[in-house]
């Protein structure tokens, strides 16, 4: 009787609206998308293809370069968002001078669009009159073409990317290092550990899970990264800098549908092989501590 | 002996922020405030004539106010989602959080799978335009709606877990039915959390470029970070306009920011960490 009236109070219609629009907008395009991967399609009429796109996606050097660049992205800057926001993490949980000034500075890009980002490193990395190139002629560096040079570009805009972005990872590595116990520390100190032991054997290891938490988020938004590269360099200097999400927008502008399709249901797999499986060892690891 | 090694350490760490972070929103300030040929020489310099506010009423006549019916759409865009979003994913947190069974197990994965996996473009486009939705706001609401909601759910379900089920109960007993307990009780209790997501939410929905791009496209539906992209390539030799226009597109999440700073950062942490 009393689980009857329980279950009125929690109605299950409360989940319809939500889950209504989940299973609409994301549901049905992914569960079409593998159909719709193997055909050219115009959106009006679809014809059956086989495996024609996925073939083109893995044989065109260009398309999968981008493949590659995607995964090297995303590698760069997760890297880069884990050690920047831990080291930044660690020194404004210190004892500093204007911390809250610190904490305000680190965040404020991350409020600011990926767009307006994009212009504005686009200037200050100019070659030739941009603030970079200029503050290293100073020192008597010969700044390189930092999105025009082919080698350079993708890791350029990771960089961005990272200065973008390293607000939020901090911020969660800052409530990470909040939950270890003070005492900790203290009594390591007491008995004569240095600063980097005190790093090295405490707080690495405690910081895990906010490590698996900035790991994880910033896999899986690198993967799927398009608007700064997009605003930075379109893909370019050549497909240099091309990446799954760029050649997803570039094949839908050309109408071919059916590929830029294949392309998400790639991008699906990618990500979903690379988080699950890190998902598992994060839990295992933390399990074995 | 620490404590002079603390202020240097401190002094490096503020020059450092503050060449990294900093010098790159001067830059946008100080080209904004200048003229058209001073600020296509890229210099860091302070502006020869302060021109700000001529600048910013020059990108305001650009393209016939294209950036007012700009502005304008993506408030629309920003406010209703946020709103629509909230509500749905409180209801759903409540109800995934409070039974189990079959369907809230499902509701549940179906909420972390949407987290995790990328939503396929042209097929989004194929289901918009079979409901006569596509280049429509009302769909570009609902795209919005559906991006933000799994995260807004796991943050509202890990919050109903702090509140006891005393009080629905004894809302239940005094004769309230679900709605008025969820609206009348429940709601209300989630404040804190609602704040975080319309801060999050906001920020996130009124900066997006990819969604408008792909799903409302049209000069009629322009938002605000679209008039960015196109000024880019049509305003070229005009550097200090399309640097008036970053500025003026970024206040509106600054000023949301200086207001709820901590509801941001404990909002940011709590889903991050949940999620």
């Amino acid at each position: 009787m009393t689980s009857r009236s329980a279950r009125s109070r929690y109605p299950l219609w409360f989940l319809l609206p939500g889950g209504g629009l989940l299973v609409l907008l994301f549901v049905v395009p992914t569960a079409t998308s593998f159909y719709f991967s193997l055909t050219r399609w115009t959106l009006f009429d679809s014809t059956f293809i086989g495996l024609e796109n996925y073939v083109t996606f893995f044989q065109d050097p260009q398309l999968f370069g981008s493949f590659v660049h995607t995964l090297v992205y995303a590698v760069i800057t997760s890297v880069g968002k884990v050690v920047a926001g831990l080291a930044l993490a660690i020194l404004l949980n210190g004892r500093i001078i204007a911390r809250g000034y610190l904490r305000a500075v680190v965040f404020f890009p991350v409020l600011v669009s990926a767009v307006g980002v994009g212009i504005t490193f686009k200037v200050l990395f100019d070659p030739f009159d941009g603030l970079i190139n200029r503050a290293l002629g100073v020192v008597g560096v010969d700044g390189p073409g930092w999105l025009t040079n082919p080698d350079l570009a993708l890791a350029s805009v990771a960089m961005v990317d990272i200065w973008k972005g390293v607000g939020v990872s901090t911020l969660i590595f800052m409530a990470g290092l909040v939950a270890i116990p003070r005492d900790y520390y203290e009594s390591a100190h007491i008995d004569g550990g240095t600063d980097w032991q005190l790093f090295r054997f405490i707080t690495l290891p405690l910081v895990g899970p906010a490590t698996m938490t900035v790991v994880i988020l910033n896999v899986i938004s690198g993967l799927r990264s398009f608007e700064l590269i997009w605003t930075m360099t379109g893909g370019g200097p050549g497909f240099t800098s091309d990446v799954l999400a760029s050649v997803i927008y570039k094949k839908y502008q050309a109408g071919l549908y059916g590929l830029s399709t294949a392309g998400n249901v790639v991008m699906f797999v990618v990500v979903a092989a690379i988080t699950i499986p890190l998902y598992r060892w994060f839990r295992r690891r933390e399990v074995a501590q | 002996m620490r404590s002079h090694s603390h202020i240097v350490r401190g002094l490096v760490a503020l020059a450092v922020s503050t060449i990294v972070f900093l010098v790159p929103f001067a830059f946008i300030v100080l080209t904004a405030s200048k003229t058209s040929a001073e600020a296509s020489r890229f210099e860091f310099s302070w502006p020869g004539d302060f021109v700000l506010l001529q600048n910013i009423a020059e990108v305001f006549k650009v393209r016939d106010f294209v950036i007012v019916r700009a502005f304008i759409n993506s408030t629309t865009l920003t406010v209703s989602s946020v709103v629509v979003m909230v509500v749905l994913a409180a209801m759903m947190g409540y109800v995934v959080q409070r039974r189990t069974g079959l369907f809230t197990n499902a509701a549940r994965m179906l909420v972390l799978a949407a987290l995790i996996v990328p939503s396929a473009v042209v097929p989004t486009i194929w289901v918009l335009q079979a409901l006569g939705l596509y280049k429509q706001m009302l769909g570009m609401i609902l795209i919005e709606v559906t991006g933000g909601l799994p995260f807004c759910v796991l943050l509202c379900s890990a919050f109903v877990a702090t509140i006891p089920r005393e009080l629905d109960e004894a809302a239940a007993l005094d004769g309230a039915g679900p709605l008025r307990v969820f609206f009348g009780v429940i709601l209300p209790l989630l404040r804190p959390v609602v704040v975080t997501m319309v801060v999050v939410q906001s920020v996130a929905v009124f900066n997006d470029f990819t969604g408008p791009l792909y799903f409302l496209p049209g000069d009629e539906n322009a938002t605000v970070q679209a008039t960015l992209f196109n000024f880019q390539s049509q305003t070229l030799s005009q550097w200090n306009l399309l640097f008036a226009d970053i500025l003026l597109i970024t206040v509106p999440p600054l000023v949301l920011y200086l207001f709820f700073n901590r509801q941001i950062v404990e909002g940011m942490v709590n889903g991050a960490v949940k999620g």
